[in-house]
């Protein structure tokens, strides 16, 4: 019947459309000729300025292998977002960047691609690297799902000019710390700066802070432990220095990533910021030369665990998915490589993840060496079980609230703390199942 | 809502033929026009709301984490431990859930009772003619026609503690003593949102009600002005019967679209500080998804979400169409 395939017609027109709609635009083929899609995480002074610095070091690549590289900057606060995004609709990039403490849970999606022995001799080979970087890339036992990129300590800075004219020192310990901070906090200027409302800047100090007290995470069958009293403490004497040592401003409440302090301290706002050394290049910017400052170690107790960092870093990823697994697997080579390392280690300020690379990202020797010294000596890895980025997620958000009760007048107790990290706990545990 | 008019649709007539015995059925020609013109509506219902209602339904029954979300075929079924969980209001993630629902109700019956007082005084103001009654029309139509997100940057850039507008007008320019206190954390954070939602929801209002206004004839009010009524009284005794019909649409309409809203709550407050003053229902179930992947939780949520929003739905048209029948 004639009509009736009008209507047939019709039906599949409007099917297709929509189809049409929902259907992925990537195809096959081979390495030469094909374009990847890649997602920088921010590391520059802003994402402008990644893209600035990784536009020629991308076509460098096109040039040596005639595959082309569709780059996007992501800002952390939405990077994990998209990537849970990606996973869940099998629809992202071929190769990716994430934070390194996310490689044990990306790795238990399954939706990312195992550097199994092929694979890592494709990229050329595991004993490039540092082996605590290395590390990093996934849970013990399993072949990696990401490798090291961009390597990354935290460091207290402190600004050497009003160091000197309040006639202090840079700080050995904790109870240094809060005096200098408190000597340098006056009508105008604070001891301190801290990005007290980014919730990944929150819960790497909550962890660290809670390491000196010999503090754990999460039990060796990885079920959650936020509520020990050793993590209670360690919170509470990092939310003091707003909320009882008064040396930090009430509106750094409202600084969602760690740039914003930063720049208080570069402008001489501040006089000490904790910052991972990718700082320097947002330092510079705002014009403070890096002979004005000094780093070092983020201070334990006295008497505690002499922790200040965790091997903090980026690594790369490539998406199981991914249609062009040759050119991706290139690609990794080619970022990892000591040549494209040494490109970007300045712009990006990184520690190396390559072995016996001597650290360039910065002219300031010492600078270098307190750096190297912390990342290898003084350094705790973030647990690598499945659940740590949703420890991260519930426990950051957690400190984000309690700053923002502090900031608003309100006191927090350990008690309140306590009960933030039982909240915390239930929702990782409901989410393992438990 | 009209309940005693029955409108018909195009409904098929079939022509009165000369009545012949046989039963075929004969189908008037272009028969199938009606049918062609509905599809493309249907299949687009269907792929647009119904599949993702039914799919976030099923999700609602499984533990749907991140171990299986690559792989949706291979999460555990669990029946109803989702909902269990969300429902034991002695467990942190169930109190979570209620303080956000009463927060979401408090949050739902100021903005739209506020709204619709702005709505309706403004329309009625702007009932009357007058010179420049046209450019007030389109200035209150202003927040509504400017996109969500320009406009909800907007207030959050003013809201800032330290840099900006409102601080900066109430303290530096008007003097009031004190600190400047923060707006978009703590306990100002719900006044904030409820500003910005009325801001955004009013003028909506103000143009249903317009449009209610211009079909209730002058007349009556004229005769009633003959009569000694004041304006109150006239507003009382006739705007707002003869506006019935579209109040009822109206308040429902407004309801659910505030008690639904994402898109205030994530802008003005980021996708992850928002405070527990500000905490939406649906922010906090896209939270309880994304923080930790549980998206089986989330969904379970979102379903006892949809259910009471039906529930009020239907109680509200129930009474709403008694009443009308009764009047």
């Amino acid at each position: 019947m004639r009509k009736r395939a009008i209507v047939a017609a019709a039906v599949a027109a409007a099917v297709s459309l929509v189809v049409a709609g929902c259907s992925s635009s990537g195809s096959g083929g081979s390495a030469s000729g094909s374009t990847i899609t890649y997602w920088a995480s921010n590391q520059g002074t802003s994402l402008d300025n990644d893209k600035q610095v990784l536009t020629p070091v991308l076509d460098e690549f096109t040039k040596q292998t005639g595959v082309k590289v569709k780059l996007e900057v992501i800002g952390w606060n939405d990077l994990q977002t998209r990537i849970q995004t990606a996973v869940t609709s099998g629809q992202g990039p071929d190769v990716l960047n994430i934070g390194n403490t996310w490689a044990a849970s990306l790795q238990a999606t399954g939706a990312f691609l195992p550097y199994d022995d092929a694979n890592m001799k494709a990229i050329g080979g595991s004993d490039k690297f540092v082996p605590t970087a290395l590390k990093t890339g996934g849970a013990e036992g399993k072949p990696v799902t990401s490798v090291p990129l961009y390597g990354l300590a935290y460091g207290l800075y402190y600004n050497k000019k009003m160091f000197s004219d309040a006639g202090i020192q840079p700080p050995t310990n904790w109870e240094e710390l809060v005096t200098d901070a408190k000597k340098l906090t006056n009508g105008t200027t604070y001891g301190f700066s801290l990005a007290a409302g980014s919730y990944t800047e929150n819960v790497h100090f909550a962890f660290i802070n809670a390491s000196q007290n010999g503090g754990e995470w999460f039990d060796s069958k990885g079920n959650p432990t936020f509520t020990s009293t050793a993590n209670v403490q360690g919170i509470k004497r990092y939310l003091d220095l707003m909320q009882t040592d008064k040396v930090v401003n009430t509106s750094n409440a409202q600084y969602d990533n760690g740039v914003q302090a930063v720049n208080d301290f570069a402008t001489g706002k501040v006089g000490m910021i904790l910052s991972q050394n990718n700082a320097d290049a947002s330092i510079v910017s705002n014009g403070m030369k890096s002979d004005q400052y000094g780093v070092v170690p983020f201070p334990a107790p006295a008497g505690a665990k002499q922790i200040a960092t965790f091997p903090a870093g980026i690594n790369l990823s490539i998406f199981k998915n991914t249609k062009n697994k040759d050119a991706a697997l290139k690609f990794v080579k080619y970022m990892t490589s000591e040549d494209t390392q040494s490109k970007l280690a300045k712009p990006y300020a990184t520690l190396p993840v390559l072995d016996g690379v001597k650290p360039t990202f910065t002219d300031n020797a010492e600078e270098a060496a307190t750096f190297q010294k912390i990342y290898n000596d003084m350094s705790k890895p973030l647990p690598l079980v499945p659940a740590e980025d949703q420890f991260e997620n519930t426990v950051g958000k957690a400190m984000n609230d309690m700053f923002a009760k502090i900031a608003t007048g309100s006191t927090v107790s350990e008690s309140d703390i306590k009960s933030a990290m039982q909240s915390a706990q239930d929702q990782v545990k409901q989410s393992l199942g438990g | 809502m009209s309940t005693t008019t029955d409108v018909r649709g195009p409904a098929v007539t079939v022509p009165a033929e000369a009545a012949p015995p046989k039963p075929k059925r004969r189908r008037p020609k272009g028969w199938w026009l009606p049918f062609l013109l509905l599809a493309p509506a249907i299949i687009f219902e269907l792929l647009i709301h119904v599949v993702p209602m039914l799919t976030g339904i099923w999700i609602s029954f499984l533990q749907l984490t991140k171990f299986y979300i690559a792989n949706w075929g291979e999460a555990p079924f669990v029946g109803l431990k989702n909902y269990a969980v969300a429902l034991d209001f002695s467990g942190s993630v169930g109190q979570g859930l209620l303080k956000s629902f009463f927060v979401t109700v408090g949050f739902t019956i100021l903005v739209v009772g506020l709204s619709w007082v702005l709505g309706m005084a403004a329309a009625v103001a702007l009932q009357e003619r007058f010179r420049g009654r046209a450019f007030f029309r389109t200035l209150f139509l202003v927040p509504y026609a400017l996109p969500l997100y320009a406009g909800i940057i907007t207030w959050k850039f003013m809201f800032q503690k330290d840099t900006g507008a409102i601080n900066h007008f109430l303290f530096d320019n008007l003097g009031l003593p004190g600190d400047k206190p923060f707006w978009l954390i703590g306990g100002n954070a719900f006044w904030s949102i409820v500003i910005v939602a009325i801001w955004r929801l009013w003028p909506f209002a103000f143009l249903m009600l317009m449009a209610g206004l211009q079909s209730v004839p002058s007349e009556v009010y004229e005769a009633s002005a003959v009569d000694g009524a004041k304006p109150f009284r006239q507003w009382r005794s006739i705007t707002l019967p003869m506006l019935r019909p579209v109040n009822a649409v109206l308040l429902l309409v407004m309801f659910l679209w505030t008690f639904n809203d994402f898109n205030t709550p994530y802008v003005l407050f980021g996708s992850t500080a928002q405070p527990a003053a500000g905490d939406l229902i649906s922010f906090h179930i896209y939270n309880a998804s994304f923080l930790t992947w549980n998206f089986g939780s989330g969904a379970a949520m979102s379903v006892l979400l949809l259910l009471f929003l039906l529930i009020v739905t239907g109680a509200y048209l129930l009474v709403v169409n008694r009443r009308n029948r009764n009047a």
